[in-house]
């Protein structure tokens, strides 16, 4: 039963959150909906903030996870703030299509 | 015991986040963001962060997503449109994606001096301790001003949230 206690090696973690902030990126090119978009940010914050716990746990300092607390904060006002953004967006644009939101595009 | 726990739950992640790029109605991407951060507050737990665990169900795949899921039953979001997608994001995103992914996951995989995450071991060394605590008194005495300047900035937000949003009255009679 040596496996059961097997611990996990901080590497993957972090290796965890590389690949998690690699899928925000890569849909925040590859989708076409502006909700969607927002929600490949809060995955790549979600996963940055997955590395700064990881590292909290690796030198033993909270001021980690505090940091973690005020990534949440900010997202939380953010995210607020994004989709008052989106709903006005929507009533002047009646789309969600980011192709179609294309105002200040040169 | 780690080891499973790690591996489910990050296993949970990963399938959400790939399903938040599948699926093609907002809905469906909004649920599967809700699995990978609660998966993502379970991992925190493993990392010895409660307190962080309790947060992020509750700020995020609480409230974060409920605002979400609001705003897509709210302007009735339709299927995403499948387009070609701009062609600088096909030249230039996608090798940078690849090349930003080989870069970080080799950086990580060969840092040395990482410890291995152990169950039941918090930021205290002490077993079987909150780190609550220590938590707390660091940010109720050292960052007391920063903590109170986030409800400033909450309360800013909500402001412009409601202003952003709010329908001006003479567009209401122009829509009319």
């Amino acid at each position: 039963m040596s496996f059961l206690q097997n611990d996990v090696p901080l590497n993957w973690y972090l290796l965890l959150s590389a690949v998690l902030f690699s899928l925000g990126v890569v849909g925040f090119l590859i989708k076409r909906n502006l909700i969607t978009v927002f929600m490949s940010i809060e995955l790549m914050l979600n996963a940055v903030n997955l590395s700064f716990v990881a590292f909290a746990y690796q030198w033993h300092e909270v001021k980690g996870q505090i940091f973690v607390f005020f990534v949440m904060m900010v997202a939380a006002a953010e995210a607020a703030v994004g989709l008052a953004i989106i709903i006005a967006v929507f009533r002047v644009r009646a789309t969600l299509a980011v192709d179609r939101i294309d105002l200040m595009k040169l | 015991m780690h080891l499973i726990l790690f591996f489910l739950f990050a296993g949970f992640c990963l399938a959400g986040a790939i399903n938040l790029l599948w699926q093609t109605h907002p809905i469906n991407s909004s649920l599967s963001l809700i699995v990978v951060m609660t998966s993502l507050a379970v991992l925190y737990l493993l990392l010895g962060a409660e307190f962080l665990a309790i947060a992020q169900i509750i700020v995020y795949a609480g409230a974060v997503m409920v605002l979400f899921t609001f705003v897509v039953m709210l302007l009735n979001a339709g299927r995403e449109e499948r387009t070609l997608g701009s062609r600088a994001a096909a030249r230039v995103g996608f090798p940078a994606v690849v090349v930003l992914l080989a870069v970080l996951a080799t950086v990580v995989l060969r840092a040395q001096g990482l410890v291995e995450a152990h169950l039941g071991v918090g930021l205290t060394n002490a077993r079987d301790s909150s780190n609550l605590v220590v938590l707390s008194q660091v940010l109720f005495h050292e960052l007391l001003l920063p903590f109170e300047l986030t409800s400033v900035l909450i309360l800013i937000a909500i402001l412009g949230a409601v202003a952003i949003a709010r329908r001006e009255g003479s567009e209401r009679t122009a829509e009319k």
